[in-house]
């Protein structure tokens, strides 16, 4: 019995009828091919999935695709703005936040999540808001200092703005 | 990863929902925020055959203030709940407790009834609720009942909840002038569940415990209060030393768990270590 | 002059990455194809009975469903191993089958029954509850010494006591037994190095692509390694021809070793989409994952060390019990034998040292390089036997060291230094890096600190570790000598374009390590042009002339030498064809900056220039082939060996045994840098590897063989909030013996860092009397040894 949604998805309205057990990740990744989100578990622990739906970060393996119906849904794909990065896309390049880059559009998300909240997040608060992501290339030193930079940066544009 | 076929019913209101589970019986499952019960239809540890969704009902998504009790819809998400000022002022182990479960993630996503309809014997909302001396609210076909937070956990992933009633809404009283309430917990390190945790409220008065209300989870098959550390704390005065000896009793006479993390020893000690952790901060 | 090397130069690879747009293996998607999902054995030890697909092919959407019956009918082979250890006496190792499928008996939990082909991986997963195997369950055995105990249940009939060799190096063993009972004081320890799982966040993937029409095979997959596994799967399995067959790695999210190997699902989807002519994906679960990606360490050993009265190592036993799993995966007898004895000498002068190692068959899964293979368990037994024996004999961990060191040698004025375990190290200054470590841990402030905090009943704990490691894999003739099936030489091919522009392809691939950015800085210097002129191209074999892949930090230092190879040859015939269009000599030209020179004139000719005229020959040196296209083969005439010194802090919380580590620094000796942003990005995350080792993480297989905490609930993986910031430097040793003096940076984090972290938690439950614990070093095994 399929279902019927609508959702935006980088600020581009989708309908589609989907198997209501399909994962939002399967969603985006097969319907969509958004394939930016990634698949690093089945146990809702990794973070790889990583988006914002309305705004916060979830994980889209652990949503149904129909759960979002009538959502906002913002992928590591809708995060530059028109070929300029976002903060934190320019953070983790330039403080070597990633290496692999299997782990890196769900750490974004969730930092984006963070800097929603937190504009100016200690080294520690960054490091508890990305326990649900794993990464296991850079051992977070850099992925920290990718935030920060990203942090600092939109306190910046603020400031000037 | 791919749950098995199921149908699924969003419901527009609690009663709907209600409608729509006495239609479908055994086989049909509340989905709510989905952070319990999606993993396990991932991993078809559990495979209903019928899904109604009550997580987008604005009805069972608030946290306010009745009276003098704290209440707080079903539906609202952990986050809501670090997040309230409300919350945190009725009792601060509220929003201590609500940070220290999962990841930001999860807190988005996950439920308050959620959790506690799922019951699973490390969670801590269980014990939280346990001390803060919760009355948990619930409709069914036949109307709504309260049951104590003290009565709802009845085993291993039991609870007093029947297969037709929704959880609605968490009552919880106005603790009385000069109470404090912690949450300590002692991580799972991989699922960052609980592997003991101590939720204890404290009500002191010249510095003597006029009341203390004390609940321990993951140490066993459910969430319990601790009652004989409350009875050796009552009327004492809160020094560290009789915190210290009170929380000797935590555990005691409880068929502990065990697994690969924390024997059921290890366990024991813990409950001991985090009751003393959580009455010091409660008490302070 | 050098515009790039050495500088932090931003990764090329980044944009794709930080903007979604990556490919990995799962993103592809080809017309018409089916996915797979494998029904695998829930024991570890079962007779299969038997097999009915009746139901699950009966399911609308299934295209079909193979199982072992057919496999084993087809008549292809199983996979092989790369690499042959012989028993002491002579004998060949034992080499049992490994069949893609199995149809008699399954020898772990995971060994795949039954692949189900279907239209959609929903229909596929819904189909493998269908497939209905009869199992007999049977006795399994987990534990190394164990199955090679009498009456242990066996892996295989034709291995009797489990063992698949055993294996010594060193000194004879009446030496080292005399240099020992001479020894003024003897340092043993008994313990287990435990199995870990590589986890790479990306899950292993693969699509099979068979096209009739030209009889051309395609498999993409997430490889370290796309030559090896079409050379393997090619030749040894599917018996197919090679050049019919093409490999793909695409973007890889990282490997850790745990994707060199050949794996049976890539064999299989080869296999699936021949016979269904239709491509045939497969991409494992995380629980899948855990059951069946090959896992790392898992020794049993026991370790003693002999001083004379003045704390010098007189001697070194070793007896290592190492688990190999169910079947020998790619690398695995080379493992804890090549790459682990070899690594007995440390950075200490022990005149006298024994090895001996059994290979051990285990109902478990496969055991073979996890980063660092063989090294880290070198490393952890010397540096651990180090620090105890420094607490023994009431000598300083830091004095100790420094009394054994090896003194600093260049490799080129100095000559290498002969081991007793068969290697000769390049260059090497080991004080060098303990003198900076223990600056910046301020060390003798620490020890007061720490004598301070134990009166207030804080438990902190210093530990030391330094370790050298052989690396840059590795000369092919001294490998063949030791029992590898391949050569360990790289590939690298410079295209020089008519314009000037640069493709680069070499048989290196990066999952994560940053090739394109590194290898384009090496190209760009050498030629004196603009990086992005640069391409590198790596991870498909039909660009690809031919490669050996990435593992054991070789990229750079053997896959960066063969590129620079093929650089000395263009700027050798870019010569010819500047000379010619300079009307000089070529020995009268220098050439620098992207331009051949007259030597003291300003005469010219550009890089662009040459190349333009190697494709329009019009005015060219008679004689001259047209073109600017080199392919060289690099084999390396050593091991490199990076080494350093990494230093932990520690706190132990008394009550609950939880271990915090508070600092933890490391000064590494990695050779030559090209980028340094890279190489600490190398460095950070190979401690957090070597961390997660030593505090956090560890397969564990009960009595029945079961893995029970195949998930990331149940396995401990280092999160962010575990660590701290590192702090880290470097010292530079050049590598004497390849062209860019590099030795090699992926590896050495993890291999020093494990050692550092258990000998800190020692020393903070020094006043306890423990000295020893089991890793990982969980709450609960600190408290049990505070309170026994």
């Amino acid at each position: 019995m399929a279902t019927t949604i609508q959702v935006t998805v980088n600020g581009k309205a989708y309908s589609h009828d989907v198997d209501p057990r399909t994962l939002l990740v399967q969603y985006l990744r097969d319907v969509l091919g958004l394939t930016g989100t990634h698949v690093g578990c089945d146990t809702s622990n990794c973070g790889a999935c990583t988006i914002l739906v309305d705004g916060k970060a979830v994980k889209s393996c652990t949503m149904l695709a129909v759960q979002a119906d009538g959502s906002e849904v913002k992928t590591i794909e809708g995060m530059a703005d028109n070929g300029t990065l976002h903060p934190l896309q320019e953070g983790f390049r330039e403080e070597h936040g990633l290496q692999c880059g299997f782990c890196t559009p769900g750490m974004i998300m969730t930092s984006a999540d963070l800097l929603e909240r937190n504009p100016n997040p200690t080294e520690h608060e960054i490091r508890e808001a990305l326990e649900g992501n794993f990464c296991r290339c850079t051992g977070y030193h850099n992925i920290v200092k990718s935030v920060q930079y990203a942090a600092k940066k939109i306190s910046n544009q603020e400031k000037v703005a | 990863m791919i749950p098995n076929k199921f149908d699924y019913h969003r419901a527009t209101s609690v009663d709907e929902a209600i409608r729509l589970m006495a239609q479908h019986g055994m086989d049909a499952k509340l989905l709510a925020g989905g952070h319990s019960l999606l993993p396990a239809m991932k991993l078809r540890l559990n495979q209903p055959g019928v899904l109604v969704d009550i997580g987008r009902l604005a009805e069972l998504r608030y946290i306010k203030k009745e009276g003098d009790s704290l209440v707080i819809g079903a539906g609202a998400t952990h986050d809501d709940i670090a997040n309230s000022d409300m919350a945190r002022s009725t009792l601060s182990m509220l929003s201590e407790a609500a940070n220290l479960i999962g990841d930001v993630q999860v807190r988005n996503k996950g439920t308050l009834g959620g959790s506690l309809a799922h019951a699973d014997p490390a969670a801590d909302w269980p014990a939280v609720m346990i001390a803060a001396h919760a009355n948990i609210e619930l409709r069914g076909p036949n109307g709504s009942r309260t049951v104590s937070a003290d009565d709802f956990f009845t085993g291993f992933y039991m609870t007093a909840l029947a297969e037709d009633e929704i959880i609605t809404a968490i009552r919880i009283p106005a603790p009385p002038k000069g109470t404090h309430s912690s949450y300590q917990k002692f991580m799972q390190p991989a699922s960052r569940f609980a592997i003991v945790g101590c939720a204890a409220s404290v009500t002191k008065d010249g510095g003597v415990c006029q009341k203390v209300s004390v609940a321990l989870t993951g140490l066993s098959d459910t969430a319990f209060r601790a009652s004989n550390v409350e009875a050796a704390l009552t009327g004492k005065k809160l020094t560290k030393e009789n915190i210290a000896a009170a929380a000797q009793a935590a555990g005691e006479g409880v068929m502990a768990m065990g697994d690969h993390f924390a024997s059921e020893e290890y366990r024991l000690h813990l409950a001991k270590v985090f009751a003393k952790r959580a009455l010091m901060a409660a008490a302070e | 002059m050098t515009n790039y090397i050495g500088k932090a130069v931003k990764r090329v690879e980044d944009k794709r990455f930080i903007t979604g747009k990556g490919r990995y293996t799962d993103d592809i998607i080809l017309p018409g194809m089916t996915h797979a999902y494998i029904v695998r054995s829930p024991y570890a030890h079962a007779r299969i009975s038997s097999v009915d697909t009746s139901a699950a092919e009966a399911i609308e959407g299934v295209v079909k469903v193979f199982t072992g019956k057919d496999i084993a009918e087809s008549g292809i082979n199983g996979i092989p191993t790369g690499w042959q250890v012989n028993f002491k006496n002579g004998d060949t190792m034992k080499e049992p089958p490994h069949p893609l499928l199995v149809s008699d008996k399954a020898r772990y939990m995971g060994d795949a029954v039954a692949i189900v082909i279907a239209e959609s991986r929903e229909i596929a997963r819904d189909a493998g509850d269908m497939v209905e195997v009869e199992y007999e369950e049977l006795p399994a055995v987990a534990d190394a010494k164990k199955a090679t105990e009498a009456g242990a249940p066996l892996v295989h009939d034709d291995a009797p006591n489990n063992m698949c060799f055993d294996w010594e190096l060193g000194n004879p063993k009446a030496e080292v037994d005399e240099a020992m009972s001479k020894a003024h004081h003897i340092t043993t320890l008994e313990f287990v190095n435990q199995r870990v799982i590589p986890n790479a966040i990306e899950p292993r993937s693969a699509i099979g692509h068979f096209e009739e029409s030209s009889d051309k095979y395609t498999l993409y997959t997430t490889s370290q390694n796309p030559h090896l596994t079409r050379l393997l799967m090619c030749a040894f399995v599917l018996g197919i021809p090679e050049h019919k067959v093409r490999v793909v790695a695409p973007d890889v999210g990282g490997g850790f070793g745990s994707k060199i190997f050949h794996y049976a699902e890539e064999a299989l989807v080869i296999w699936c989409s021949q016979r269904l002519k239709r491509p045939v994906k497969w991409t494992a679960d995380r629980s899948e994952a855990f059951m069946t990606d090959a896992h790392g360490r898992d020794h049993v050993t026991k370790a003693e060390m002999g001083f004379d009265k003045d704390g010098k190592i007189m001697g070194l036993r070793v007896k290592t019990y190492a688990n190999l799993g169910a079947y020998l995966s790619t690398f695995a007898p080379c493992v804890p034998t090549w790459l682990h004895g070899t690594l007995m000498q440390g950075l200490y002068t022990t005149p006298k040292i024994n090895v001996d190692v059994t290979g051990v068959f285990t109902h478990t899964v496969m055991v073979d390089a996890y980063r660092g293979a063989g090294r880290p368990e070198a490393t952890y037994l010397l540096e651990r036997l180090m620090d105890t024996a420094a607490l023994e004999m009431k000598i300083d961990p830091a004095e100790l060291r420094r009394k054994n060191f090896i003194p600093a040698f260049d490799g080129v004025k100095q000559a290498g230094y002969q081991t007793q375990v068969a290697l000769q190290y390049d260059s090497g200054n080991y004080q060098g890096v303990l003198k900076r470590a223990l600056e910046m841990v301020g060390y003798e402030k620490f020890r007061e600190e720490q004598k301070a905090a134990r009166k207030d009943g804080k438990l902190l704990g210093i530990g030391f570790s330094t370790y050298i490691e052989a690396c840059g894999i590795a000369p092919s003739a001294v490998v063949g000598a030791l029992g590898a099936r391949a050569g360990l030489y790289e590939v690298g091919q410079v295209r020089v374009q008519p314009t000037g522009k640069v493709s680069v392809y070499t048989g290196s691939h990066s999952h994560g390590q940053g090739h394109e950015t590194t290898f384009a800085q090496v190209v760009a210097d050498r030629l004196g042009i603009p990086m992005d002129d640069v391409e590198i191209i790596h991870g498909d074999s039909e660009s690809v002339a031919f490669g050996m892949g990435t593992y054991g930090s070789r990229s750079l230092a053997v896959g960066g030498s063969a590129i620079v190879k093929s650089l000395d040859k263009i700027i050798e015939k870019g010569a010819k064809i500047a000379a010619h269009k300079l009307e000089a000599s070529e020995e009268d030209l220098e050439f620098a900056e992207g331009k051949w020179t007259v030597k003291g004139t300003d005469k010219s000719v550009g890089f662009g220039d040459v190349a333009l005229t190697a494709y329009v020959p019009h005015n060219y040196p008679a004689g001259l082939e047209p073109g600017l296209d080199f392919s060289s083969f690099y084999d390396p005439a050593n091991f490199t060996y990076p080494f350093g010194a990494h230093i932990a802090i520690v706190e132990v919380d008394q009550d609950t045994g939880k271990v915090s580590l508070k600092r933890f620094i490391a000064v590494d000796d990695v050779g030559n840098v090209i980028n340094p942003m890279i190489v600490d990005g190398q460095i950070h995350g190979g401690l957090a590897q070597g961390i997660g080792q030593a505090l956090l993480e560890g397969a564990v297989y009960d009595e029945n063989g079961q893995l029970i905490n195949g998930s990331y609930m149940d396995y401990t993986m280092p999160r962010a909030d575990d660590l701290p910031s590192f702090e880290i430097d470097r010292q530079v040793t050049p590598c004497p013996h390849n062209p860019l003096g590099v030795k090699g940076a992926g590896e050495a984090g993890t291999i020093g860092s494990t050692p550092a972290v258990v000998n800190a938690v020692m020393d903070a439950l020094s006043p306890f009397g423990i000295k020893n614990l089991e890793m990982p070093l969980t709450p609960e095994r600190v408290w049990r040894a505070m309170n026994s």
